[in-house]
């Protein structure tokens, strides 16, 4: 298979996937299962079989249709993208062993349709991840919207169906509102899409409306969760666990600064918006929304509310790391959505693993879980651990790499953002964590042990990767500082 | 001479010669089987001219021999093209759906007539589309326009009277308007040809019968293509229609109108009118803007599915008026697109709303909780048609709105404001059709329906709302075709003028 043709079997497997779990749905729930086992160990393959081609400097492309001049459907695997895709597609399968323990674990009804859902909301992630060009970003963008819909409203009942609204809602004005205006003014000055190393604006627009631009970009894409168009976040927290799970702390939600990234590297260039000074707001507005969203995450008292507070602000992370416009923190964006994917999934596996084991929601209710669900609360542990960032785990490499990347520039707001949002971190997991383990658990609460086994096997499983990122992160620094090695020598 | 060359006239001819034949065709699955046999011809030769047109054949055609400007003539070229492959093929693609829904609403001794009627409608559609003279255009517009009064009125609801007599007023002072603004034209060019009427119009002394005539003309055509504020025969008649007329009718029947509108300014008035550009332009785009909004409004607070769709199809026809108001390729390609989308959309979801229809008698959205379980397909179908109207990218619906804000972008400086004003009633469009997933997907079902166990619409009708839902999005991804017409069209129309 060559990689040309492997981008579009990505595309097209977990599609071809997401039918054959349809069908298997009316045979049986294990014949389901092993569809999706089957379609994610397929995706991984074929995605990961790409790896080799991309480290050594292969950029493979295709374009399926020219939809009109200058306007085409067409996608590039480049660095950045081929470390989105392979995040996705290796949690993807994590998750799944996750899913069905919890999902039958909680009995939940309409199972065929979430797994199918899900495997649709994958290939939307991998056709965001190998886009080549705005047009095919957006495209997929929208359908990543609408396939995780289903999902966000899984339950169904009035108060899930509101909240899904404000989901779909938030995500789909801004981005018919503000991204395609942004989408439609880059081709009509720049006369293309395409996402091209050094960008694609340079020279082609003044310094007032490039911050305009960026203004339309950074909140069009809703998804990027930067305040204030957040809402929609907290709100997609009705959806079962491993929803949350993967696509509200990996999937979605990185396929948002994902995109907000990808633009500023490719389609402004690093060096054409540093020079910019209306673009200085877009690093404030990330710094106030990390602040922000941390101070608000201390006082939830829902376990899930709080972690999506927590993920708001750590994608400002990468927003703001993006935002430096310094090659290093480039890099340690691109570090932090994978460092943040593997500790958040596992905050959110221990969440749903809580709350299968003992339908606990609430952060009081932890007292003394630790004796109870040791594995989980240490997998919890872990993940807590590295959002603060504390070696040895993966949340503490992307944060040096951000600190460099903010040193190099001298931005001294960016350095203090990050101490100040690491003391705020600290501030509300350490709570948690000094309660599910040190404290006495409540009299007359209901006798429980361990989730699913399923369920502790994938936790434990990304606690593990959120450690070993820690020690092993030196070929996914090799390929990223593919994105900036132009400019590494200026 | 090949039969190629015959082929504008048969189109016509087709169908209005087996329409009384139908009418003999008295057991009913023979009526059905006849028609639709007409129509899928008919379809077959809108494909083949619109292929000729591709291949830069224009076909004009001579009636009995006599020469333009004093036969009749009929022309073809990428607009009409594009034109007659939507007209034909919603009444083929509807008749092909529709026998279940038919045989449901309309009683079995008159269905021979209805299907004749049927025929006579889309013969007189096609018949607006082909002519190339003033006077046969009106002409097939009456035959159009009252075989539709019948459609509309055929169904089993008594409400269709009231409606399809508003319906019969309003069309009949937009025919009459229209009568009279060709009259003035003949006065004083002598000549009822329309490329014929262009050459001459340069020559008329006095231009005030003309610039009244195009008052007339333009607004006797609004009222006929539902322009707003001329759109209140729109959503009573759609609704109290049969279904399956509502989907041919929604698909088609207002655009030709438009299409006339389109033709007769560009083709004869705008070429030699001094300023009428302008006037056009000032006339028109308020009005379509108002619409757009207002219509989107309406539609976002309805009840009733179907004319929650029918506020929305005024709205449609405002973005379609709207890329013809801006006087440029880019707005006039938009807008040939958008007849051909919106058709497709449009067409689909009224299908779908047919597929509802079979099973729930009540179209209410309040009445419609549950239908998912029940109808995954046709929920399924109508999502994906509701996608392509919002224009969400990937569908047909896209493309068009693209070409549209591209359009509006080059037109101007106010070209920001009129994205503006697109992008929010596409957030309308959100609204509404959501509104209606989360009745179809979320509701609880009513009382009466929770222990029926409806099952999806007929075999027969499903298949064709899918293959309508997988060409919206077909469209959406390789729109070669309908954009190649829609920009030869533009560039037609506005030939040696900008």
């Amino acid at each position: 298979m060559t990689a040309e043709s492997a981008i579009l079997v990505a595309i097209g497997l977990p599609l071809v996937g997401a039918l054959l779990i349809a069908l298997a749905g009316r045979i049986g729930a294990n014949v389901r299962e092993a569809a999706t086992a089957l379609t994610s160990i397929s995706l991984i393959w074929v995605v990961w079989g790409m790896l080799p081609t991309i480290m050594q400097g292969g950029r493979p492309a295709v374009e399926v249709s020219q939809v009109m001049p200058g306007l085409s459907i067409a996608f590039t695997v480049e660095p950045l993208g081929m470390l989105f895709a392979a995040l996705a597609s290796g949690l993807w399968l994590i998750n799944s062993l996750y899913s069905v323990g919890y999902m039958r674990g909680n009995h939940e009804k309409h199972q065929t349709r979430f797994y199918a859902c899900f495997a649709l909301a994958l290939s939307a992630t991998v056709g965001i991840a190998f886009a080549g060009n705005l047009f095919t970003l957006f495209l997929f963008y929208e359908l990543l919207t609408l396939s995780t819909y289903p999902l966000v409203s899984h339950k169904g009942d009035p108060a899930t169906v509101r909240s899904a609204r404000i989901y779909l809602g938030v995500l789909l004005s801004t981005s018919i509102g503000l991204f395609l205006p942004a989408i439609i003014w880059t081709y009509s000055v720049a006369g293309s899409g395409d996402f091209t190393p050094g960008g694609i604006l340079a020279g082609k627009l003044n310094d007032p409306e490039i911050g305009l631009l960026l203004a339309l970009f950074v909140f069009g894409i809703g998804k990027a969760a930067v305040m204030p168009v957040h809402k929609w976040l907290p709100a997609a927290m009705v959806a079962p666990t491993p929803v949350s799970a993967l696509l509200h702390a990996v999937a979605v939600v990185k396929a948002g600064v994902f995109a907000v990234t990808k633009i500023i590297v490719y389609v402004f260039g690093i060096e054409f918006l540093f020079a910019a000074p209306s673009s200085q707001w877009l690093l404030y507005v990330a710094a106030f929304t990390i602040i922000c969203a941390s101070v608000v995450a201390l006082r939830q008292t829902n376990i899930k509310r709080l972690l999506a507070y927590s993920t708001i602000a750590q994608l400002s992370y990468v927003v703001m790391a993006a935002a430096i416009l310094k090659p290093l923190a480039e890099v340690g964006a691109s570090l932090h959505m994978v460092a943040h994917a593997f500790g958040k999934i596992t905050l959110f596996f221990a969440a749903g693993a809580i709350y299968v084991a003992s339908k606990k929601t609430e952060i009081h209710q932890l007292r003394g879980i630790g004796r109870r669900m040791p594995w989980t609360m240490a997998a919890f542990t872990i993940g807590a651990l590295s959002m603060i960032g504390v070696p040895p785990t993966a949340g503490f490499v992307s944060k040096w790499y951000i600190l460099a990347g903010a040193f190099e520039a001298n931005n001294l707001v960016a350095v203090f953002t990050i101490i100040a949002s690491t003391v705020l971190n600290a501030a509300y997991f350490l709570p948690i964590l000094y309660m599910a383990w040190f404290e006495r658990e409540q009299e007359g609460g209901k006798d429980h042990g361990e989730a699913p086994i399923l369920a502790v096997i994938a936790l434990c499983l990304t606690a593990i990767l959120t450690l070993a990122f820690f020690l092993f992160n030196g070929p996914v620094i090799e390929l990223e500082s593919q994105v900036v090695q132009g400019l590494n020598q200026l | 001479m090949d039969l190629l060359a015959h082929l504008p006239a048969l189109q016509v001819v087709v169908p209005l010669l087996a329409a009384p034949l139908i009418v003999m065709l008295q057991p009913r699955g023979l009526a059905w089987a006849g028609a639709t046999a007409v129509a899928l011809m008919s379809f077959a030769i809108a494909v083949t001219l619109a292929l000729a047109v591709l291949n830069g054949h224009t076909s004009e055609y001579a009636m009995g021999g006599w020469p333009a400007p004093f036969g009749i003539t009929l022309a073809v070229d990428a607009l009409s093209a594009l034109m007659l492959l939507v007209v034909t093929g919603a009444g083929a693609a509807a008749l092909l759906a529709g026998k279940p829904s038919i045989d449901q609403q309309i009683e079995p001794s008159r269905q021979p007539l209805f299907y004749s009627a049927w025929l006579l409608a889309m013969s007189g559609l096609v018949g607006i589309v082909v002519a190339a003279d003033a006077f046969n255009i009106f002409v097939f517009m009456e035959i159009s326009s009252l075989a539709s009064y019948i459609l509309i009125a055929g169904g089993p609801d008594r409400r269709a009277l009231p409606a399809v007599f508003k319906y019969l007023i309003m069309g009949t002072i937009g025919a009459t308007f229209y009568l009279i603004g060709v009259g003035l034209i003949y006065m004083m060019t002598g000549t009822l040809n329309l490329a014929d009427m262009e050459a001459r119009i340069g020559d008329v002394s006095d231009i005030n019968p003309i610039l009244v005539a195009a008052g007339f003309i333009t607004i006797g055509l609004a009222l006929k293509a539902a322009v707003f504020p001329l759109h209140v025969w729109v959503p009573n008649a759609y609704t109290q229609a049969p279904h399956m007329v509502t989907a041919f009718l929604a698909a088609c029947a207002t655009k030709v109108a438009l299409y006339v509108l389109i033709r007769f300014d560009y083709m004869v008035l705008q070429a030699e009118l001094v300023d009428h550009v302008i006037q056009f332009a000032l006339f028109a785009m308020p009005l379509a803007i108002l619409g757009i909004l207002v219509a989107s409004a309406v539609a976002m607070f309805e009840g009733h599915l179907k004319r929650l769709l029918a506020s929305s199809s005024i709205a449609q026809i405002g973005y379609i008026l709207l890329g013809a108001s801006f006087v440029s390729v880019a707005g006039l390609s938009a807008s040939a697109a958008h007849l051909f989308n919106h058709a497709l959309a449009k067409g689909g979801l009224f299908l779908a709303v047919a597929c509802l229809a079979y099973q729930y008698r009540d179209l209410r959205l309040s009445q419609l909780g549950g239908a998912s379980t029940r109808m995954p397909w046709t929920c399924g179908a109508f999502v994906v048609c509701g996608l392509s109207l919002i224009g969400v990218p990937g569908t047909a619906g896209f493309i068009s709105k693209w070409l549209l804000i591209n359009a509006a972008l080059q037109s101007g400086p106010w070209g920001w404001a009129l994205v503006g004003i697109i992008l929010l009633s596409s957030l309308m469009a959100v609204v509404y059709i959501w509104r209606i997933v989360e009745a179809l997907y979320f509701q609880a079902p009513i009382a009466e329906h929770a222990e029926a166990p409806l099952t999806e619409a007929p075999l027969q009708l499903l298949l064709v709302t899918a293959a309508i839902a997988i060409l919206n999005i077909y469209f959406g991804l390789f729109p070669q075709v309908p954009l190649e017409l829609a920009n030869s069209a533009a560039s037609v129309l506005l030939e040696g003028r900008l």
